[in-house]
């Protein structure tokens, strides 16, 4: 009897314990679906833009045109008062606080948005057309349903009259959302609604390309000399030791190195994707280093005696055969690397990569942002837009490394040879 | 102007490369009793190889030496001109003037001194440019004659050109060596300039932690006793110390249990299935870049937190260590899961197998057996784990806070080494002041302790490989 309720309890226990491994990994999954939901139902919204339809008459003498066909006429007319005064005709107020609150229900570069549809429509010079003008970053997250409505006025960015508005353009069917392409192709603003990713993307490019540049090489012929030509002497163990302790440095080390000599002691340009993609290069390197040497092991002795036994050299079998053959391996350890480096934020806030760049850069020269860095940088600004624009901007980043690595995986299981 | 240099390079050595070719086959074709020692390409290789290499290398150094040399060469001119000393900091103003003046976007007093020195450095540039053009040329010549004269006496020029490669290889896997002399190099250079203003004890063992004082550490006015005493109080580490050990604490005990079970679980219990869906989705969190868990730590956690503790009549920081380190635990569970998983299955069966033939459990096999064999792998894995956490910044910049508290209340507020460094650098900084000191400092401790913690690890997991292969 005893003995029977010992073996039940022991295999209570062993039940117990298959629970908690259950336990661990369901947990494990639970917050990678927690982290994912948000990040995609915060982001969605973001590639949407509100828009409010206006009609407004192209008039001549507001614009201060008076030749349509003076192209420097045409260059400088004054939308600013074309949009001002039309926009505020449209809906009927009594005071100047309250004309200033319409106004601000547009997004602030409505002049230049005036001035992309007149260029293209100068024949309705004198006409009453429909326009779409961006909303405010706020008329754009109550639309969106980001706003509570039901709080004090005081405590509310949006007035009441405002709101009035806005149901009154509900109403009459004038509030529409359009794809967000502003978010693919322009730079920072302090303006959410105006606000894009663009400029961090190509700087990202910059800064991974620099760094592919860099590290890519080196690692390859370092793993080469490794694994194919190193004595086995104290030298080749410190190279060694160096390489494995450098894969787990913290990567803001980098950042002190690069902002140390490369800025310092160098003078490379600050903010710039060259200087960014040098440090990332340095910690890249170990990374592609390990699976290379890894891919060189495993090619199998046979494939360079074959190679020495027709009287290649040394040189020529391990560049002939060997490399080619390590290739996939190599390549997919180096793709999973840029990814990581694709990823990292603290080197490049040390080295003046976190300025505010409007532009978009044109050279691995200019100053320029990169799409980590502007993660962190829209998830300091208080404003209600910046959370989906960074959502977006995480989404994105989540995007390109899901391609690379299955790029990774594929480039191994596609090409790669299996030794038995 | 290097640009140019580097594409003329290229393409001289790719021509002479193809046009040596052409003319060896040629010779070789028309010379039956002459015998080349190699294919003729392998002449023509060593031939472009000694052409392009020790110019590429001359063009490197002088790029990396030139603008110190120039730098030193003015300042030692107004250093001589000016009849007071100057310190170095004053100096180094004086070069930025120069330069800025000489670039054309100087706002400013304008003295003789500026006008001078840029005079001088417009001066030593032109010359040194022209120096460098010289030097290169004449490196081409002097090196593509010696080696034209080796492949005129028929060397074997295979064996040259693998020489040559061998040199390459060489070099490229020395990068790394270079890579950890520039580190500590940069680190230590920054850090000795700040423990000559600061007590080296007074910094490890210091208790407060207020680095906006150190404004009045304009280091080239001298200080009085009492202002000393006050900037040596303003680092004191060990806030930051005790705040990233505790952040780093809470992360483990997030990371370590259920790392540590959902290996035992992959390794020993999950079928296939389990394993092939299971173990890429855990990866995932290994694979999302810090930042994104800084915001979702700094969005999503903190507010969470600070809102549940109101509920109950907590007082819950919205940048409380719980939040950041629960967030980073879950960054590092995949590492210690896979690291378990790794170090589980390299315990031969045979110990299993003899555990299940007196009679034990699976999980008494796994607890009293397996978790014993492999537990020396297994805490390398959590050192190496540990050291993840204490270098972990996007994390604990977003979402940990800035004050240097000394506090062990996991709703409080606390900040690390790595948010501190990155505060202090982040923005315009003047170079010289203590503050910006302090952050090599921090980053020279941060190495130190990680690279301390990684040698261990990595021993302990070797040793314990080795009793096992």
């Amino acid at each position: 009897m005893n003995k029977e309720l010992r073996r039940k309890k022991r295999y209570q226990a062993e039940k117990r314990f298959q629970v908690y491994g259950i336990i661990a990994i369901s947990l494990a999954i639970f917050f990678v679906g927690i982290l994912v939901t948000k990040i995609f139902s915060d982001g969605t919204s973001a590639f949407s833009r509100t828009m409010i339809k206006t009609e407004i008459k192209l008039d001549a003498d507001l614009l201060g045109i008076t030749d349509i066909n003076n192209k420097d006429e045409v260059e400088n007319a004054d939308y600013y008062t074309l949009i001002y005064e039309e926009f505020t005709k449209s809906i009927p107020f009594s005071n100047d606080e309250e004309e200033k609150q319409i106004i601000t229900l547009l997004s602030p570069d409505y002049e230049y948005e005036a001035k992309d549809f007149f260029l293209k429509n100068k024949d309705q010079l004198g006409k009453t057309v429909t326009i779409l003008l961006t909303a405010s970053d706020d008329f754009d997250q109550l639309h969106k349903g980001n706003f509570p409505r039901d709080i004090p006025e005081d405590r509310r960015r949006l007035s009441n009259f405002q709101l009035q508005i806005y149901d009154q353009l509900v109403k009459e069917n004038k509030v529409t959302k359009v794809f967000n392409n502003y978010l693919f192709t322009k730079g920072d603003s302090r303006d959410p609604e105006l606000a894009g990713f663009g400029g961090a993307i190509i700087g990202s490019f910059f800064t991974i390309l620099i760094c592919l540049i860099i590290s890519f090489p080196i690692a390859l012929m370092a793993a080469v000399y490794l694994e194919e030509f190193a004595p086995k002497n104290r030298i080749t163990e410190l190279i060694e030791i160096n390489i494995n302790n450098l894969a787990a440095v913290p990567s803001i080390v980098y950042g002190l190195f690069a902002l140390g000599i490369l800025l310092n002691v160098l003078e490379l340009p600050r903010s710039t994707a060259l200087v960014g993609g040098i440090a990332l290069s340095l910690m890249t390197l170990p990374r592609i280093i390990i699976p290379a040497r890894a891919s060189l092991k495993a090619v199998p002795p046979s494939i360079r005696e074959g190679a020495l036994a027709v009287g290649a050299s040394k040189v020529q079998a391990v560049f002939h055969h060997v490399v080619p053959l390590a290739m996939p391996g190599t390549l997919s350890g180096t793709i999973i690397g840029l990814a990581q480096a694709l990823g990292e934020t603290a080197p490049l806030l040390l080295i003046g990569m976190v300025a505010f760049v409007v532009e978009i850069p044109g050279s691995p020269l200019d100053p320029s942002s990169s799409l980590p860095v502007q993660v962190y940088l829209w998830s300091e600004s208080a404003e209600r837009g910046f959370v989906e624009k960074t959502s977006a901007t995480i989404m994105m980043l989540l995007g390109f490394l899901i391609v690379m690595n299955s790029l990774a995986v594929y480039a191994r299981q596609k090409f790669e040879k299996k030794w038995n | 102007m290097n640009l140019v240099l580097i594409l003329f390079i290229i393409i001289f050595s790719f021509a002479l490369f193809f046009f040596s070719k052409s003319r060896i086959q040629f010779y070789a074709k028309n010379n039956h009793q002459f015998k080349l020692k190699a294919l003729p390409k392998f002449y023509a290789y060593y031939l472009s190889l000694w052409c392009a290499l020790p110019a590429l290398g001359i063009l490197i150094l002088w790029n990396i030496f030139e603008p110190n040399i120039v730098k030193y060469l003015i300042i030692s001119k107004i250093e001589s001109n000016n009849l007071s000393s100057l310190s170095s900091d004053q100096l180094n103003l004086i070069f930025q003037r120069v330069k800025a003046y000489y670039a054309g976007n100087f706002t400013g007093e304008l003295t003789n001194e500026i006008k001078d020195g840029a005079e001088q450095y417009k001066r030593l540039l032109s010359l040194a440019s022209s120096a460098k053009v010289t030097l290169f040329f004449l490196s081409i010549v002097i090196f593509t004659a010696i080696a034209l004269k080796k492949v005129a006496s028929n060397i074997h020029a295979r064996e040259g050109v693998e020489k040559i490669i061998k040199i390459i290889l060489f070099t490229s896997s020395a990068a790394a060596v270079f890579t950890t002399f520039g580190i500590i190099f940069s680190l230590l250079f920054e850090s000795i300039r700040f423990f000559t203003t600061i007590n080296f004890f007074d910094f490890i063992f210091g208790t407060s932690w207020s680095p906006q004082k150190a404004f009045i550490s304009d280091t080239s006015v001298e200080l009085t006793a009492a202002q000393l005493k006050e900037l040596n109080e303003a680092f004191g580490a060990i806030p930051l110390f005790a705040g990233t050990a505790f952040i780093a604490l809470i992360a483990m005990c997030v990371a370590v249990p259920i790392g540590l079970f959902s290996g035992i679980y992959f390794a020993e219990y999950a079928n296939r299935n389990v394993r092939r869906f299971g173990k890429p989705i855990i990866e995932i969190l290994a694979g999302v870049p810090t930042v994104v868990y800084g915001f979702f730590a700094a969005l999503t956690v903190g507010p969470f937190f600070r809102i549940l503790g109101e509920s109950i009549g907590l007082d819950v920081s919205s940048e409380s260590a719980l939040a950041a380190g629960l967030v980073m635990g879950v960054m590092i569970i995949p590492f210690v899961s896979s690291l378990t998983d790794d170090v589980i299955n390299a315990v031969p069966q045979s110990l299993r197998d003899g555990s299940y033939a007196v009679g034990a459990t699976k999980s008494e096999t796994i607890k009293k057996v397996v978790f014993p064999a492999a537990l020396p792998g297994i805490i390398g894995s959590i050192l190496l784990a540990v050291s993840r956490a204490i270098g972990e910044t996007m994390i604990v910049v977003m979402a940990a806070g800035l004050a240097a508290n000394l506090t062990i209340n996991p709703l409080d507020s606390t900040t690390t080494v790595t948010t501190q460094i990155v505060m202090i650098l982040v923005g315009d900084q003047e170079f010289t002041s203590a503050k910006t000191q302090a952050a090599f400092a921090l980053g020279l401790t941060l190495f130190t302790v990680t690279l301390a913690l990684n040698f261990i690890a990595l021993r302990v997991v070797k040793k314990y490989r080795e009793q096992y292969e």
